[in-house]
């Protein structure tokens, strides 16, 4: 690798100037000129997640490494695309009847496993089971509650659900429901025979994985890369300068603090997609006293979000607005009024809660996010101007998620956010989620989620996921201050999709079949 | 000769009494920490169910006692049982690892000792010279700085502005002996930037305080030259704390090295024992334990024994 750069005249430069003067010549979108990436290489990238407990176990695939491991291997029903759209992927169509409540997926024919096998309609409905069922373990397991029976009915797997939804084939892309082989009465997910893109050649745990073009895939329009080493490099600093000396072509994670200076470097492309990944900090709804509205209130005109985007993600985010929807979905509310700091407004709901003062403790540690106890000493800060008393404890990273959050009734938490309205809802707003983490319980919420989801009439409903959204903003139990960024790096000649897919990080965790070499 | 056999059989089955002892501790301890592995595993995502559904599949709602027990008895016959998240064996999910770790600390033990050994046989011999003075301040200064300090340093000249060096030694595939030798320099030197100093200062020290011994004036007065009287009168004296603080250092190269292994990207043992730790996994947290408590006390012994071997006093006792 050399770093000898001379002009900036190279040839990919070169190229892309004079294609974008061809361009405008003759009036070619610049992304059609894209459209052929070229194929071949080895793809090298650093990701700052990976364990060595990490398994190919479906059930609990749990960090960013193993999500684009899967997404990389596995073939799913369904994607989302770049768009943010559903998209087919072993499922060829769909079709739902008229109550959304029997869902129709049409498997395409002649795909099979890495390993030759064909995949047939009983794999399908045995990856999907395997995570249903009384003795799963799987991490997705309340996300098909919905899910009445899976059926087959020739080459189509059928779906009955509980009650209507329309967002039904979101349900599927989930990077949990991968099509892994039927064996006995369950799945064979040891063999690591998947049918995605890639087939996995060697598999390290918290070490690297190793991964090939999958000759037989189904479709051709993906995976330009001949091989992807991916590694597992937790070290910020030895992640930022395998990039820079050239070791890999692409890390994700950057060091927020010090983006600036890599931007410096004319050979890096620094990425940064505005997503659905919040912050928030949770308020247990039945413990007193935030079982309060006004109290709930004055909490959330206390903080400084404008402060805490530019101090804890250093301007790559934006604020929130107290509820889990990002600007990019379909039915963002855009009319709804911003909540902003504003220590007397807080201080007028203490007035009509009955409190002349509050002090509250709110429970942090980074586990929950990175900086997430910066953040609520900022709160801290903040909150003490609206006459509330605001303490801080840290508690440990290890065992946060057991211990402290939806224990203790002010806790700081990370959302990934989701592809689609109903599912954010759902798994954490709805009364009774499992994940409610706010024990919030609101009529007209509940009655609404559950209209809206069957509901097919797009007009109808916005309409009604807008009033959710503002029904979360003045009354719901999470204090959303931010969105963050997904921030990561690309080096010389590498091809990424443009824009971004901005459902997850790295391009929705679907690098591995989008990118390319110049 | 029998008395050292015998030694040496007293401390073996002293040493299966530690391990055992060291089991009990690290599975109490495994147990204190908060959370369990099902808890760890799901971590957010986690529900109740769910978290009862795995602790019953992998028997963790069994009392403590009851799977120490278990554990216990497979231990014995050499059956270490599999990790409790990926099903593999514990051995298997070890030994690359291990052998990794024993690779990178070979490599810097090869470096070190005889540099060290060496630098304090020199700095004896020109001891309050510039030279002496000069070798104490840079490997007081290196043993000073944290490793993973000195790590980024070198990182930062021998990787990032000279290229010289990849700055993550983590393998893809099989790879050469040179190739490794070459990928894995900077790790290496960074561990003989660590260790050279104790070992070294342990040396000049051992030989300085032999130095003004009767028979080491009796040697100068008769004519031997100064590296001869280092070398051929007090060196073989000085070498029973050389031993032990060797020893010392190659058990550290070994159990101490994970902070090394982060920063250079390096698939060692350390790393794995970190994460095995933060999920609970407790068959692999026993094995890595029991593996450094054993490193322990194998080079304790190797050092009494070392330095028996080199005391004619002690070999032929009267």
């Amino acid at each position: 690798m050399t770093h000898c750069k001379p002009l900036d005249l190279s040839r990919r430069n070169f190229l892309s100037a004079s294609a974008a003067g061809a361009a405008l010549a003759t009036g070619i979108l610049p992304s059609q000129l894209r459209a052929a990436p070229k194929r071949g290489g080895t793809f090298r990238i650093a990701r700052g997640h990976g364990q060595t407990t990490d398994t190919l176990n479906p059930a609990i695939y749990e960090n960013g490494f193993m999500a684009g491991l899967s997404y990389g291997y596995n073939g799913f029903l369904t994607g989302v695309a770049i768009d943010g759209s559903v998209e087919p992927q072993l499922a060829e169509s769909w079709e739902a009847s008229a109550d959304a409540k029997v869902w129709r997926f049409k498997l395409r024919a002649g795909t099979t496993f890495h390993s030759g096998r064909p995949i047939t309609v009983e794999d399908v409905i045995a990856s999907i089971e395997y995570h249903r069922g009384e003795g799963s373990t799987s991490v997705v397991k309340p996300t098909l509650e919905p899910i009445e029976s899976i059926g087959a009915d020739g080459n189509t797997v059928v779906f009955t659900l509980f009650s209507g939804s329309a967002d039904f084939p979101f349900t599927l892309t989930d990077l949990h429901l991968s099509i892994i082989p039927a064996s006995g009465d369950g799945v064979d997910w040891r063999s690591g025979d998947g049918a995605g893109p890639y087939k996995i050649v060697e598999f390290k745990p918290g070490i690297s994985v190793t991964l090939e073009r999958f000759a037989n895939d189904w479709d051709s329009g993906r995976g330009f890369f001949d091989r992807i080493e991916c590694l597992s490099v937790i070290d910020l600093n030895a992640r930022t300068t395998a990039l820079i000396s050239g070791d890999v072509h692409a890390i994700d994670k950057l060091d927020l603090k010090t983006v600036g200076l890599m931007a410096r470097r004319p050979d890096l492309n620094i990425h940064s997609v505005a997503g659905n990944q919040h912050y928030s900090f949770a308020m247990s709804t039945i413990k007193d006293p935030y079982s309060d509205r006004n109290v709930r209130l004055a909490l959330k005109h206390a903080i400084d979000r404008e402060e805490m985007v530019e101090k804890i993600l250093f301007g790559y985010g934006s604020v929130g607005n107290d509820h889990p929807i990002g600007r990019g979905q379909q039915f963002f509310n855009t009319e709804l009024a911003q909540t902003a700091y504003d220590p007397d407004k807080a201080k007028f709901h203490l007035k009509e809660a009955g409190l002349d003062s509050l002090s509250v403790q709110l429970s942090a540690a980074d586990a929950a996010f990175s900086g997430a106890v910066d953040a609520a000493v900022l709160f801290q800060n903040s909150a003490k101007a609206a006459g509330i008393d605001l303490g801080v404890n840290r508690v440990p990273n290890d065992g946060y998620w057991s211990d402290a959050w939806m224990k203790d009734p002010f806790s700081a938490v990370y959302w990934s956010g989701r592809p689609v309205e109903d599912a954010m809802f759902t798994i954490a707003y709805a009364a009774g989620a499992e994940w409610n983490d706010s024990f919030w319980d609101n009529a007209r919420f509940n009655e609404l989620l559950v209209a809206a989801r069957a509901e097919l009439d797009t007009d109808k409903r916005r309409e009604m996921y807008w009033e959710m959204q503002a029904i979360l903003n003045q009354d719901g139990g999470a204090i959303i201050p931010m969105f963050a960024n997904y921030v990561f790096a690309t080096g010389p000649d590498i091809v990424t999709s443009e824009p971004f897919a901005s459902n997850w990080e790295m391009d929705g965790e679907r690098w591995m079949e989008r990118w390319s070499f110049a | 000769m029998d008395k050292l056999l015998r030694l040496i059989g007293q401390r073996l089955g002293l040493g299966l009494l530690t391990l055992l002892v060291v089991s009990v501790l690290i599975f109490s301890a495994v147990e204190l920490l908060p959370g369990d592995l099902a808890e760890a595993v799901l971590g957010q995502a986690a529900t109740e169910e769910t978290v009862a559904a795995m602790r019953e599949q992998l028997g963790l709602d069994r009392s403590a006692p009851v799977r120490y027990l278990e554990w216990l008895s497979g231990a014995v016959v050499g059956d270490f049982g599999n990790s409790l998240i990926s099903g593999e064996r514990v051995s298997d999910a070890i030994s690359e690892r291990f052998s990794n770790t024993l690779m990178l600390a070979a490599y810097a033990a090869v470096i070190a000792v005889p540099i060290s050994i060496l630098l304090g046989i020199m700095v004896a011999l020109l001891r309050n010279t510039l030279f002496d003075r000069v070798a104490n301040v840079m490997t007081l200064t290196s043993i000073s700085s944290p490793e993973f300090f000195l790590g980024y340093i070198l990182i930062l000249y021998f990787s990032v502005k000279t290229g010289w060096f990849p700055a993550i030694a983590s393998q893809m595939g099989d790879t050469s002996l040179g190739d490794y030798l070459y990928r894995t320099f900077l790790p290496a030197l960074a561990l003989v930037l660590v260790v050279t100093a104790h070992m070294m200062r342990m040396t000049r020290a051992a030989i300085i305080n032999l130095l003004a011994s009767p028979y080491i004036e009796m040697a100068r007065l008769k004519g031997v030259s100064p590296l001869k009287v280092i070398v051929k009168h007090a060196l073989p004296n000085a070498w029973a704390p050389i031993i032990n603080v060797v020893a010392l250092n190659l058990a550290y190269l070994i159990t101490g090295v994970v902070l090394v292994e982060v920063v250079f990207v390096y698939p060692g043992i350390g790393q794995l024992l970190v994460d095995a730790v933060a999920k609970r996994d407790f068959a692999i947290v026993q094995a890595c334990c029991l593996i450094f408590a054993a490193t322990f006390i194998l080079l304790n012994l190797a050092a009494d024994v070392g330095s028996i071997l080199t005391n004619p006093r002690l070999r032929h006792p009267k």
